[in-house]
């Protein structure tokens, strides 16, 4: 019985952590039709963001609470500058072309800004266990659960409520949802594209920097924590479907689920079924869970 | 051995709750010229589409030379005898328009096994030379080397057409061929697809909007209203029909001396 | 491509061969694995005139060279040819069976599931500790035809086993080029419904690529597994599809010989950033395929026709 609340709370923790990664990614699919390679960039940039902001402000004697906000604000203002950088500087120069070579170019940045973070930031790692710290743990009969981790879920169920009202009931909402749909129609209703692009973009970018911020207290903030996060975004997203938020929330749960399953009960298989529930989703849902139908071609 | 080429029995189609075609049996003998004309949505591609093999018909069989086609898949059916021409135009847009037909008349050539398609090439001598008499015939010889994709709006119907009719099918299906043409080139088009088609022992059926196309080209009409066929005839009788009228036509117009449409 | 290609690069070959003689070893090295890169890249390509991106070759890269490093311990067997035969061959099978399930997809959700495929793969190895998780094991050293050279001639031997096994395979696709099926991978890309409707079978066309590349993959990845002498988890993560496609896109899939060159190209770029700024290599990486998607989208392989157009004209 432990175990499996043990599995459901490992679980629900994972998936917090994979929703807050995915938001961003997914949304950028499903405006832009950009599998945004770099989004890992953005995830890397957050969490060495967070490592800086920790570093200046904590074991100085200054309220906790400050250190959480300021190190989630600094950490999205770099996701922020990094996202209108890449878009204005970069994407934008590409529109238009094949999905697969947008693909590319995403690649080609998130290479770039590896490399540009051990510039800023050097080749060693940063430990911002601080805030974890902090918040302290709760137990419930003989779990432990740490704080943090609690917060992580309320922050990736605030997120999920304010994305799907804020999709669904914002005018701005509204317009996405119909440059996700269609994004010929939608210019020709008056939508300016380019402008959904450059902040669908930025707030992208600022999510997947969310999701690093978020995580660097729970991990050791070094070189190379992009690389692994893009691909488990990717799971997330492919399961849920292109632009679907639903569809990332269902994909983030079934993973995490699976994969804290597997943790505590076949360990051997842990990476693999991540992966292994991706392709099985693909292969029932070629699009994934949550997309609808495509319409008759001739 | 009976002398109709195609033969459709109950044929019908439901896309979840939603009926696109219902109760169509139809008998056509060879080398008859059928017209199948209907308001849009109407199921007319549908039909096309079920005889095909783009669509797996729900219910009802479809007979091909005798032998049941029901639910085969769209290269089989191809391979069988039967092909198709599209309402928008199916091409190969990075190719030249040579290039197009020499694909069609190539794989139209090649063996069906695995190996057939590795040992045999594009450009052999035989397809090269049905691509030639293809162009010819739809009278498109003088964009051989254009691109597709560039193409004007007419010879990309005929490049369509004339692919179709490569590997000399015995059932031929044209969906809206004059679609997208203008008026005054609707006929000029019809003209040299059905001159083309002339010598070739083969049964067309083609769907159209014009009447006026329609009287001149075919010799029987199928017309189609909500998934299924009001009415079956030749076309002086079946375009006098008031059910058709009513429903498809519109009535004809008194001629002042001008080109009338009754679309 | 034309007929008259063939005769160039074979004699490129033969000059590649006979250069052994006069090149440095770390020369023979590097063109060593740039070569058996170049057939995984070759593979790339055969499926991208098709319209089709995979980035997930390193499933089969690494599964021709983990064969090779298993039946090496395992059997005894150490005549690299038929290592990388049976390499090859194994990479191939799973491509066959896998091809019946990936040959539905097309666009970002083939990548993404050729994607998933090859990280499956990682998975399972890293988690298995008789293969040394993710330390992987060495390779032992092969013999040729039971002649077994040390050193520089072993370096030697490599190279032209690599190259002969280059020269076949750019032999063999570029006469699949020239057939009907080779000639079909544009109408694939172009407009599948209409190729269906012609009566040919797009999904065993793509099938059939889909092996293809699975089996150069293969070969690929056994030769480099016998010239590295090392097999890790790592030759299924997604960096090394990448780079693979990388490649693909700096040579262009214009020619049999671009997979070659630009495989050449690309690790000697790699070779002299390590040298001069082995920090910053990835940032270099980054830039070039950068560069090369906004100014030279046909890669490299599109500058030598641009080339021949000049030279050719009156």
């Amino acid at each position: 019985m432990l175990t499996v609340f043990a599995i459901f709370a490992d679980g629900l923790v994972y998936a917090a952590y994979l929703f807050i990664v995915a938001i961003g990614l997914t949304l950028i699919f499903g405006v832009m039709k950009i599998l945004n390679v770099a989004h890992g960039s953005f995830y890397t940039f957050g969490a060495y963001g967070a490592a800086t902001a920790v570093g200046i402000y904590f074991d100085r004697g200054l309220p906790e609470a400050g250190g959480f906000l300021l190190m989630i604000l600094f950490a999205m203002a770099l996701g922020l500058a990094l996202g209108l950088i890449l878009e204005r500087g970069v994407m934008r120069l590409v529109y238009g072309r094949d999905e697969v070579v947008m693909v590319l170019v995403t690649y080609a940045a998130f290479l770039i800004l590896e490399d540009l973070v051990m510039l800023v930031w050097g080749p060693g790692s940063y430990a911002t266990y601080q805030p974890l710290l902090a918040a302290g743990n709760i137990e419930i009969g003989e779990l432990v659960l740490s704080n943090y981790d609690l917060g992580l879920i309320l922050v990736a169920a605030v997120l999920a409520a304010a994305s799907y009202r804020g999709l669904k009931f914002t005018r701005y909402g509204r317009l996405l949802t119909a440059v996700i749909f269609d994004r010929e129609t939608a210019a020709a209703f008056g939508i300016d594209v380019k402008v959904v692009y450059t902040v669908t973009f930025a707030i992208g970018a600022m999510l997947g920097a969310l999701g690093g911020a978020i995580m660097a207290p729970k991990i050791s903030v070094t070189l190379g924590i992009g690389v692994e996060v893009i691909v488990l975004a990717f799971a997330v997203v492919a399961i849920g479907g292109m632009g679907s938020i639903e569809g990332a929330l269902v994909g983030a749960l079934i993973v995490g689920i699976c994969r804290a399953a597997a943790v505590h009960l076949v360990p051997q298989v842990e990476l693999f079924v991540i992966y292994g529930v991706m392709a099985l989703v693909l292969m029932i849902r070629p699009y994934g869970l949550f997309v609808r139908a495509q319409p008759r071609k001739i | 051995m009976s002398a109709s080429i195609l033969s459709v029995r109950d044929l019908g189609k439901r896309f979840g709750s939603m009926v696109a075609a219902r109760d169509i049996t139809v008998s056509v003998p060879a080398r008859q010229t059928v017209s199948v004309i209907g308001a849009n949505g109407a199921g007319k591609t549908t039909f096309i589409n079920m005889i095909t093999g783009h669509l797996r018909p729900t219910k009802g069989t479809i007979h091909f030379e005798d032998r049941d086609i029901t639910g085969l898949p769209s290269r089989n059916i191809k391979r069988m005898g039967i092909s198709r021409s599209f309402q928008v135009a199916q091409i190969f847009g990075s190719l030249t328009v040579f290039e197009n037909m020499c694909a069609a008349a190539a794989i139209g050539r090649a063996p069906r096994n695995f190996m057939g398609h590795v040992l045999t090439r594009l450009r052999s001598r035989e397809s090269i030379a049905e691509a030639e008499t293809l162009m010819e015939l739809f009278e498109i010889a003088r964009y051989r080397n254009m691109i597709a994709a560039n193409l004007p709006q007419g010879v990309r119907k005929l490049l369509d057409i004339g692919m179709a009719v490569a590997g000399s099918p015995r059932l031929l299906l044209l969906d809206e061929p004059t679609s997208g043409i203008s008026i005054e080139e609707k006929f000029n088009l019809m003209q040299v697809v059905m001159s083309a088609l002339r010598n070739r022992k083969i049964t067309v059926l083609f769907v159209e909007h014009d009447m006026e196309i329609v009287e001149r080209f075919a010799e029987r009409v199928l017309a189609f209203y909500e998934g299924t066929v009001i009415a079956d005839g030749p076309p002086t009788v079946t375009l006098a029909d008031p059910r058709v009228q009513a429903l498809i036509s519109g009535p004809k117009l008194q001629r002042a001396g001008s080109v009338v449409t009754n679309v | 491509m034309r007929r008259g290609s063939q005769i160039p690069v074979s004699l490129a070959f033969l000059a590649a061969a006979a250069a052994a003689f006069v090149l440095p070893d770390w020369m023979i090295s590097l063109a060593t694995i740039a070569f058996a890169n170049g057939l995984v890249v070759l593979g790339l390509i055969v499926m991208w005139r098709a319209g089709l991106v995979s980035f997930g070759q390193a499933l089969y890269y690494c599964v021709g060279a983990y064969t090779v490093a298993l039946i090496a311990r395992w059997s005894g067997l150490t005549d690299a040819l038929a290592l990388v035969l049976i390499g090859g061959l194994s990479a191939g099978v799973v491509s066959f069976v896998l091809g019946f399930l990936v040959a539905r997809y097309r666009e970002i959700f083939f990548a993404m599931l050729s994607l998933a495929l090859s990280m499956i793969l990682y998975g399972v190895l890293v988690k298995t500790e008789s293969l040394g998780s993710t330390d992987g094991f060495s390779v032992v050293i092969p013999t040729f035809l039971g002649y077994a050279p040390h050193q520089e001639q072993l370096v030697l031997a490599l190279y032209w086993l690599v190259l002969a096994v280059c020269a076949i395979a750019a032999a063999l696709i570029h006469a699949y080029f020239h057939s009907l099926a080779g000639a079909l991978a544009v109408p694939v890309r172009d407009n599948e419904i209409r190729l269906e409707f012609l009566g040919m079978s797009v999904s065993r066309l793509v099938h059939t690529k889909l092996v293809i590349s699975g089996l150069l993959a293969g070969a690929g990845g056994a030769l480099a597994a016998l010239v590295v002498g090392h097999v890790d988890p790592n030759m299924s993560y997604w960096t090394t599809s990448g780079e693979f496609v990388f490649i693909t896109v700096l040579a262009g899939a214009g020619s049999v010989g671009a997979a070659f060159v630009g495989s050449l190209v690309f690790e000697s770029i790699r070779s002299l950033a390590f040298a001069i700024i082995p920090q910053l290599w990835q940032m270099l990486l980054g830039s070039v395929l950068l560069l090369t998607i906004l100014f030279l989208p046909h890669g490299l392989g599109s500058l030598l026709g641009r080339l021949r157009r000049r030279l050719g004209a009156p």
